[in-house]
């Protein structure tokens, strides 16, 4: 199979509002990944976006109304959008691309603007349920996050506190990040917990919130990587991709099937079979605090129910023995949906290549795991990287 | 990355966009759909106004499917006869809301949450409204039966059931 | 290693399907699709594309609801979007990277479910230079038709001869749903709705579903199955942006098919390939997508349409399935029922519209308006 690497990496501040138009946020994030790996629009040989809801930025087709912004003119450019899961699965794409033989060089370009939708992007959330069994019900998108979590819970047995240790972890970690919308070095527990019942168990704090944002990688073949004389490529070990059926009343909840049946694929191609001792370190999809857990356990990091013990114990820290989410994550980074390929791949890159500046993982690192989540509880995309 | 010293991005607040400090331009868009619902949900809507629940068999998986559809996604097969549930059932999960869809706070919380239907395979369910309850009393695992409207308010949509409520003492 | 098609399925294109939601219709066209390649989707394919838009369906985000109906519960599944021949080309791409061996790929039009297609077009369009301009956006389609007709040479006459050729070619086509035995006369005095652009020289919308699946010649040799060939595969795009976009050319129609011609290592288009399947939405894009494709010289797409070379008895046979304006404009599936045709015009499966002695053939899509956006692919026989 041939060999890809990512070799440079760039992405926006994210808040909750930015100025810059979707076109100037794909442009800055591709200047910025384009500068890092050396090389000039000329030298890509394809474009690949991926960006979720097109109601947020307020344009129907937006894939093809913000191409030029990612430098796709008279070039080979192809969106994918798996909701949520597209913050990795674009890196999956670009993978394909060149593992494929078609491109040397790729550019992935992430995107979102939430911002720009009225009266906010919330209201957007009302139209991803369906419209005959769900929508009359007039539901808000944290209804189903609080159903998951009550769940995983109440399967378990698992204090509330010990998720909320997730939203602390990942806030101080941010502080590292440059980017960061929300860092707070001095968060508790206790924050967490007294912070507002929005749809119980959920809570102010166990929420990213909305942003706008984007990210981008540069991708090449092992050839192009030579020829490049690139000095800390970082490799895409394994990928794996998995949707589960849209029927999400008819699913148990408590584990994400579809991320384990992700990880397996990206393992096993990957050559892993013990995730545990073989990972160093991870960047689950936190968009809630008590995902991280929950994906910590559909990436078969851990057994069902002992990821919470696994994060009160501090082996999840980024001094820690399997450090998780050290960028920050999106509970500390942010939440710009397709965006957060910056949190995920881009962390992958930026600690393998040892250039997390604050971040830096105190340890010596080979191999991580990266996974983005989305849709009605369905989506798991999963990337291996290493050096 | 450790180099870069300006991280791209003009932040704004709330205030220079609802009080046009930037320029902007505003649109609202004319999208407008009316989806066809169906063999499988027109005949589970109908049913919902006469006050009955009903699901599919595969007869290849031995499952009993609901919401009803007229394929199998498990075995990818065309699901074979129609079956009339219950309308009790058993909470799989659910979530007490202080907050509506447009994410407005309310007071008056609403439970809602997955309920699975007696008489289809196990944990086939839908989402809906829990009524008669409180914080402390409902659990997942709790029996519960569904409130129907009166007749002549059914109009052949989920709303057609006020809410699922605990299921009195020998009650079926 | 080379990639095949081995399995299609289509669920006939038709004005509107009340009786089926979208996921039923295409669960039809999966099917057949699947009965053709001999394959069990829930064990034999393992990969899934499905090529949507938000928009079009009324959800917001519609890859949540793709899975069930093309067999990917629980499978590797992404939406593309992109017209189908996007999903192709995204196929082919994870066949060849070793990964998968058997991809299937989706697309659909529910478009019958969208009450203010109008509406959802314009929404496509710039909000800062051109929302405000308000007005249909087939706008956009009278102007590039004007700034092509001068550049080129071409005609109005020879715009309509592409009507009159789809439509009565449609008649030929179980699935078309616009089918008719008009003639010049009809579509030159039908209505200006954006001049030049006339009445009948745009596709009326249809619902439809197509489902192709593809595989590496070593799994369509295990599965027993004659693959047509997919040679070669391009796609790119233009400038989005009305301002600065290329009017008088399809250069997104260009650059895919230099990309397409160079892998299927065609060097003289117009002699390596027997027939095309391109878009016709608009019936001057057929005349402009023959150009751009270097299928016909600049200014002669007009006169071969006139002479009767682009007939099904011509001597370059050009949308026999009765293209967009034949069968329907069925949104992001076009470009995966053009390639459907041309499979089955190469396979010898194309009934009455059957075209002699063809081995090698050309699909073409563009996205539509206001998009500059399109692939091609290039398919054969062979051993």
């Amino acid at each position: 199979m041939r060999k890809v690497a990512v070799i440079g990496a760039g992405m926006t501040l994210f808040r909750r509002r930015l100025m810059e138009t979707p076109k100037e946020l794909c442009f800055e994030a591709s200047r910025m990944a384009l500068d890092s790996a050396g090389v000039e629009m000329k030298d890509v040989d394809a474009v690949i976006s991926g960006s979720a809801p097109d109601a947020f930025d307020g344009v129907h087709m937006k894939g093809e109304y913000y191409s030029d912004g990612c430098g796709a003119y008279r070039k080979p450019y192809m969106r994918v959008y798996v909701g949520g899961g597209t913050g990795v699965f674009s890196a999956i794409a670009g993978w394909y691309h060149i593992a494929s033989g078609l491109a040397d060089i790729a550019l992935v370009v992430n995107e979102e603007k939430m911002s720009s939708c009225m009266p906010h992007p919330q209201s957007v959330f009302a139209y991803i349920w369906d419209p005959i069994l769900d929508r009359p019900l007039k539901p808000n998108l944290v209804w189903i996050f609080a159903m998951e979590m009550n769940r995983y819970m109440t399967i378990h047995n698992i204090k509330k506190e010990d998720i909320a240790r997730v939203a602390v972890k990942n806030k101080r970690n941010a502080v590292g990040h440059p980017c960061a919308q929300l860092a707070d070095p001095n968060i508790t527990v206790d924050d967490v917990l007294n912070s507002e019942v929005m749809a119980w168990p959920v809570q102010r704090l166990d929420i990213s919130p909305p942003s706008d944002g984007a990210a981008a990688v540069v991708m090449a073949s092992e050839d192009a990587v030579k020829k490049l004389k690139v000095e800390t490529p970082v490799w895409m070990k394994g990928v794996g991709w998995c949707i589960d059926s849209t029927m999400w009343t008819d699913r148990d909840l408590y584990f994400p099937e579809y991320v384990a049946s992700a990880a397996k694929m990206a393992y096993k191609m990957a050559k892993i079979d013990n995730p545990r001792k073989q990972i160093d370190f991870a960047e689950p999809y936190d968009p809630f605090d008590y995902k991280e857990l929950h994906h910590m356990e559909g990436l078969l990091l851990c057994k069902k129910g002992e990821a919470p013990i696994l994060t009160r114990e501090g082996v999840t820290q980024r001094d820690g023995d399997l450090p998780t989410c050290p960028s920050g994550g999106l509970l500390g980074v942010g939440n710009p949906i397709a965006a957060t390929m910056g949190q995920k791949i881009g962390e992958l890159y930026w600690q393998l290549s040892g250039q997390a500046g604050k971040r830096q993982i105190p340890h010596e690192i080979k191999t991580g795991v990266a996974n983005a989540w989305g849709d009605l509880m369905q989506y798991g995309s999963v990337v291996v990287m290493g050096v | 990355m450790g180099d870069t010293k300006q991280w791209p991005g003009i932040e704004l607040s709330s205030e220079d966009l609802i009080g046009k400090k930037v320029t902007q331009t505003r649109y609202h868009p004319k999208a407008q759909y009316s989806w066809a619902a169906g063999e499988a949900i027109s005949r589970f809507l109908n049913e919902l106004k006469e006050g009955k629940l009903i699901g599919r068999e595969c007869k290849h998986c031995k499952k009993i499917l609901f919401p009803p559809r007229m394929f199998c996604e498990q075995c990818f097969k065309p699901t074979s006869n129609w079956v009339y549930l219950k309308d009790t059932g058993t909470i799989q999960t659910y979530s007490i809301s202080y907050l509506d869809k447009d994410a407005r706070r309310i007071t008056d919380p609403i439970f809602v949450g997955v309920v699975s239907i007696d008489g289809a395979t196990e944990k086939m369910g839908i989402m809906h409204y829990f009524g008669e309850v409180t914080k402390d009393t409902i659990r997942i695992g709790m029996k519960v039966k569904a409130r129907w409207k009166p007749a002549i308010e059914r109009t052949g949509s989920v709303l057609d059931i006020e809410y699922f409520r605990p299921l009195k003492e020998g009650e079926q | 290693m080379k990639v095949g098609i081995i399995g299609i399925g289509i669920a006939g294109f038709r004005t509107s399907t009340p009786e089926y939601s979208w996921k039923e219709l295409t669960y039809e066209a999966a099917s057949r699709a699947y009965h053709d390649a001999g394959v069990d989707p829930r064990k034999d394919v393992k990969a899934f594309v499905t090529c949507a838009e938000d928009y079009w369906e009324g959800f917001g985000i519609f890859d949540e609801f793709t899975p069930d109906q093309v067999g990917g519960a629980l499978r590797p599944v992404c939406t593309v979007c992109g017209d189908g021949m996007h999903g192709l080309a995204t196929a082919f791409m994870q066949i060849k990277t070793g990964l998968v061996d058997v991809v299937a790929v989706e697309a659909h039009s529910k478009i019958s479910d969208l009450l203010t297609y109008e509406g959802v077009v314009q929404h496509a369009l710039d909000p800062i230079w051109n929302k405000p301009l308000r007005g249909h956006p087939f706008y956009v389609a009278g102007m590039e038709m004007n700034a092509f007709l001068r550049a080129s040479g071409n005609n109005e006459k020879q715009c309509a001869a592409v009507v009159e050729k789809n439509r009565n070619n449609a008649l030929k086509n179980g699935i078309a749903a616009y089918g008719s035995p008009l003639d010049l006369n009809d579509v030159l005095t039908s209505e200006k709705m954006f001049d030049p652009l006339k009445k009948l020289e745009i596709s009326g919308l249809a619902d439809g579903a197509v489902v192709i699946v593809l595989a590496s010649d070593t799994a369509a040799r295990k599965l027993k199955r004659k693959p047509i060939w997919v040679k070669g595969v391009g796609w790119a795009n233009d400038s989005p942006s009305l301002e600065t976009r290329e009017w008088t050319q399809a250069k997104y129609a260009e650059l895919a098919a230099k990309m397409a011609y160079k892998l299927a290592n065609i060097r003289n288009p117009r002699s390596a390939i027997d027939f095309a399947e391109v878009d016709d939405r608009f019936a001057y894009k057929e005349l402009q997508h023959l150009e751009s494709l270097g299928l016909a010289k600049k200014g002669e797409a007009g006169k071969m349409t006139a002479r009767g070379d682009t007939q099904i008895d011509g001597k370059f046979p050009v949308n026999a399935s009765g293209g967009s304006l034949g069968c329907g404009d069925v949104v992001e599936a076009s470009g995966l029922h053009r390639v459907a045709e041309v499979a089955l015009q190469l396979r010898g499966d194309a009934g009455k519209r059957q075209l002699d002695g063809v081995k090698t053939g050309l699909a073409q899509c563009w996205r539509g308006i206001p998009s500059t956006s399109g692939a091609v692919a290039i398919l054969g026989v062979g051993p």
